[in-house]
């Protein structure tokens, strides 16, 4: 169910190329692929249909250029579009071109990240923008909403506005604008409080709000998780306040984030700004190019780099560090790294971040085996004798018997084990000069599979 | 809420979800020969609900064996593919018994950010506390805005005592005071809360299997329960969530939430055949008695908008 685009693509790619030529049956053969690869990571079916047609019209005739194979072309052309229905390049700025106090309105379903949002943006704008920001929570709704809010304003350094019980959603923004004006503040940023798509009472309700405030942005906040009915939420909330803007939050998870293109497809309004953790610095700009190869399931890199390096215990790795510095990188450091990797979590989902991975995924196909192999090399290492750590060397034919039968593996593991080992202290050779920074990734990375070496 | 009253407040948000997959699945079939067309069409619309392009394939090659080339009615259609579905579901709607001889029975409640672990919580307290049973509450997101004091609020509706920490302070020791309260108190039910996380985060899971470990000092059986609490309106995300928060707590049923809405919860479908883990409950509104046991029938029906 998650194999990505590449490997699915690649028996496809593989008739393409030996035809080497782009005609209407091959194209509709890859964008079955394309179709799955999408509503997989949960791209709207509407959406889906247009998109397809759209590569379809692009791709049919096109003349393959020598260098490449039919089926890269094909796969340029799906990222292209692709990255072309999510925005294109660039990120687009928040909006703040309005007379001061400028009001920012953050709408959603319930749960989808509104007021961690609006804390967010409010540090965002007060650091980086200099603004004076009011957050004000209209939410009337949910237990303890307004002090979730005053908390995150008090955390983001920014005033907020204060509580008064028993007003009214309306009540409460309209004295946020007029304590805004009055104090002279530059941007407000309204909270609003979750509400579900057919909710028609409070869905007017919020038309109401906007249409007292006039913001210069009205902000969709959707979970990046968010399956099919993100066409809903996306009609409904444009039909009734009109959407000038998308974030999509919880980008730090393993969702494909097919979501992003159904948005925009549905609203036409930009994504512009991505939540990315939990807490107040974790926003950031919108990347279609990233998101893109996240959707195709062609891994993100910079994710897992970023995630490996938020993992890492970094007294460890500066340790590992120093040891491979003076090449005296052993056996014992390689069980270390393998420790290190079992804390970045599931290696599933690290899996799902690589490029090429899919198939690598497919071809293990038990889902457990990969947690399993780290364990059962870390149980090879420790039935080594500390000399046999320090120099692998030693280790011949009756030693890796007798590791075998100790670790309850197999003479054939022990070589791969050992083989790894020894491509990754090359490796670690070549990489010595790239400082410490380099090496941490290009060791980790090492350890991924690779296409040739699927564990 | 009377059962009655409760019955249709369900109805009304499965029917209104389910409207259009309902209209789509009518305009296709109404008098028509079951043909490749036709099935690609119905495949869609379970595609559509979230079941996910596998499951729906499967169930749609299952109805390609027994009825394709028949006639069929809108009416048959519909029945048939709820029925379908409901037996996949069936074996999966169990609802959560609590032990009264455990005096507390320990209920782990753990998610992604913003499913509705807390007010699932709250729903909880409500419904057991109207059995006779005495629930306690354990605050144990130390970590978000509020959290606290919105589970504090959460006790007040329902009469249940809340424990709460510091803030930023340790969740596995509060675990491990609230069962000491709850033992002392002779509780019936003690339900913690957890910080919602993503499920990729090894760091924020580990936290997760400590407030275990750490339960499991003072009752080895502890906790008898863990459920995970699943945002209806979720992709098939869903599915990595479960296995990873499976391997790592071993979740022993779910929770789904915002099924009031207009998403359709189909992943639910996609879960109970990948794991077969028990569905206890879904949420159908943000207030105290909006809880109601999960009724596959039902539940397919809803998806099919009859
Ligand atoms: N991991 C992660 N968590 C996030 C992100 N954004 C928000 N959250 C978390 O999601 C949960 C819900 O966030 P809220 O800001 O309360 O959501 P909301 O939309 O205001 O919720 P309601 O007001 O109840 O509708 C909290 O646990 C947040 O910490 C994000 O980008 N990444
Ligand atoms: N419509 C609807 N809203 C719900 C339901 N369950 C929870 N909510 C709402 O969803 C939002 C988030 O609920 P919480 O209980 O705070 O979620 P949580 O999982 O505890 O969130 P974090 O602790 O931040 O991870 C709130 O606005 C709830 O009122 C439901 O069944 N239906
Ligand atoms: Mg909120
Ligand atoms: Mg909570």
């Amino acid at each position: 169910m998650f194999e990505g685009l590449t490997g699915k693509l690649s028996g496809v790619f593989d008739k393409l190329r030996q035809r080497g030529a782009l005609n209407e049956t091959d194209v509709t053969e890859a964008l079955r692929e394309v179709r799955l690869a999408l509503l997989d990571a949960d791209v709207a079916l509407d959406v889906v249909r247009d998109f397809i047609a759209k590569v379809r019209e692009r791709a049919v005739g096109q003349e393959v250029l020598a260098s490449v194979s039919p089926g890269q072309q094909v796969v340029k052309i799906v990222h292209d579009v692709l990255i072309e229905a999510l925005g294109g390049a660039g990120a687009v700025p928040v909006n703040l071109a309005a007379a001061a106090p400028v009001p920012i309105l953050m709408v959603g379903l319930q749960g989808s990240g509104k007021t961690t949002t609006a804390g967010k943006l409010g540090m965002r704008l007060a650091k980086r923008d200099r603004k004076k920001v009011l957050l004000a929570s209209l939410d009337t709704q949910r237990p303890a909403a307004q002090l979730q809010l005053q908390q995150l304003a008090e955390r983001a350094g920014v005033t907020s506005l204060p509580i008064i019980m028993g007003q009214t959603p309306l009540q409460i923004a309209e004295r946020a604008m007029d304590t805004a004006r009055r104090e002279v503040f530059d941007v407000v940023i309204l909270d609003t409080a979750g509400r579900l798509s057919i909710d028609m009472a409070l869905m007017s309700e919020v038309a109401a709000i906007r249409r007292a405030t006039s913001p210069a942005e009205t902000l969709l906040v959707i979970d990046a998780m968010t399956g099919q009915d993100a066409v809903n939420t996306a009609k409904a909330f444009n039909d009734a306040v009109g959407v000038t803007g998308i974030v999509m939050t919880r980008m730090d998870g393993d969702a494909r984030g097919g979501a992003a293109l159904s948005m925009r497809a549905i609203t036409g309004a930009p994504i512009k700004l991505v939540g990315t953790g939990e807490k107040l610095d974790a926003l950031e700009e919108f990347h279609p190019e990233r998101v893109a190869g996240r959707i195709l399931g062609m891994g993100d890199v910079v994710g897992l780099v970023e995630r490996a390096a938020e993992t890492i215990d970094e007294a460890e790795a500066e340790k590992l560090a120093r040891k491979m510095a003076k090449g005296t990188f052993d056996l014992d450091d390689y069980a270390s790294q393998l420790r290190q990797i079992s804390k970045m979590g599931s290696i599933s989902s690290i899996l799902g971040m690589l490029p090429g991975a899919e198939k690598i995924k497919a071809q293990i196909g038990d889902k457990n085996l990969d947690t399993k192999v780290l364990k059962r090399q870390a149980a090879i290492i420790s039935s080594m004798t500390p000399k046999e750590r320090k120099l692998p060397d030693i280790i011949k034919a009756s030693r890796k018997k007798r590791i075998a039968a100790g670790s309850g593996t197999t003479v054939q593991e022990i070589n791969k084990l050992l083989k790894q080992f020894e491509d990754m202290s090359t490796m670690m050779k070549r990489m010595n000069k790239l400082g410490q920074k380099g090496l941490m990734r290009q060791g980790l990375s090492a350890l991924m599979p690779q296409g040739r070496r699927p564990f | 809420m009377a059962l009655g009253a409760f019955f249709s407040r369900l109805k009304q948000g499965l029917a209104r979800s389910t409207e259009k997959l309902a209209s789509g699945i009518t305009a296709v079939f109404t008098r028509r020969k079951l043909d490749d067309a036709a099935l690609e069409e119905l495949e869609d619309l379970l595609i559509a609900a979230d079941l996910g392009t596998a499951v729906a394939r499967s169930i749609i090659a299952s109805f390609r064996r027994t009825r394709f080339g028949k006639e069929v009615t809108d009416d048959e259609i519909k029945q048939a593919l709820a029925h379908e579905i409901a037996t996949i579901l069936a074996p999966v709607a169990r609802p959560l018994v609590i032990e009264r001889a455990l005096k507390p029975h320990v209920v782990l409640v753990v998610g992604v950010n913003g499913t509705g672990k807390t007010t699932t919580i709250g729903k909880l307290a409500q419904s057991y506390g109207e059995q006779g049973l005495r629930a306690m509450l354990v605050a144990g997101d130390t970590f978000r805005a509020a959290a606290v004091e919105q589970l504090q609020v959460w006790g007040q509706r329902t009469g249940a005592p809340v424990i709460a920490g510091q803030a930023e302070g340790d969740a596995a020791g509060l675990a491990f005071d609230g069962l000491a309260r709850a033992k002392a108190e002779g509780m019936d039910l003690l339900l913690v809360d957890t910080a919602g996380r993503l499920h990729n985060k090894a760091a924020l899971m580990e936290e997760l299997r400590k407030i275990i470990r750490v339960l499991r000092k003072q009752d080895p059986t502890a906790p008898h329960s863990v459920l995970l609490v699943l945002d209806a309106t979720t992709g098939q995300n869903a599915v990595q969530q479960v296995r990873v928060f499976k391997e790592m707590v071993d979740v022993t049923g779910l929770v789904v939430t915002k099924l009031d809405g207009s998403a359709r919860g189909g992943i639910v479908v996609a879960l109970a055949e990948e794991f077969a883990i028990p569905v206890h409950a879904v949420g159908v509104g943000e207030q105290a008695g909006d809880l109601r046991p999960f009724d596959p029938a039902e539940f397919a029906r809803g998806l099919m908008g009859i």
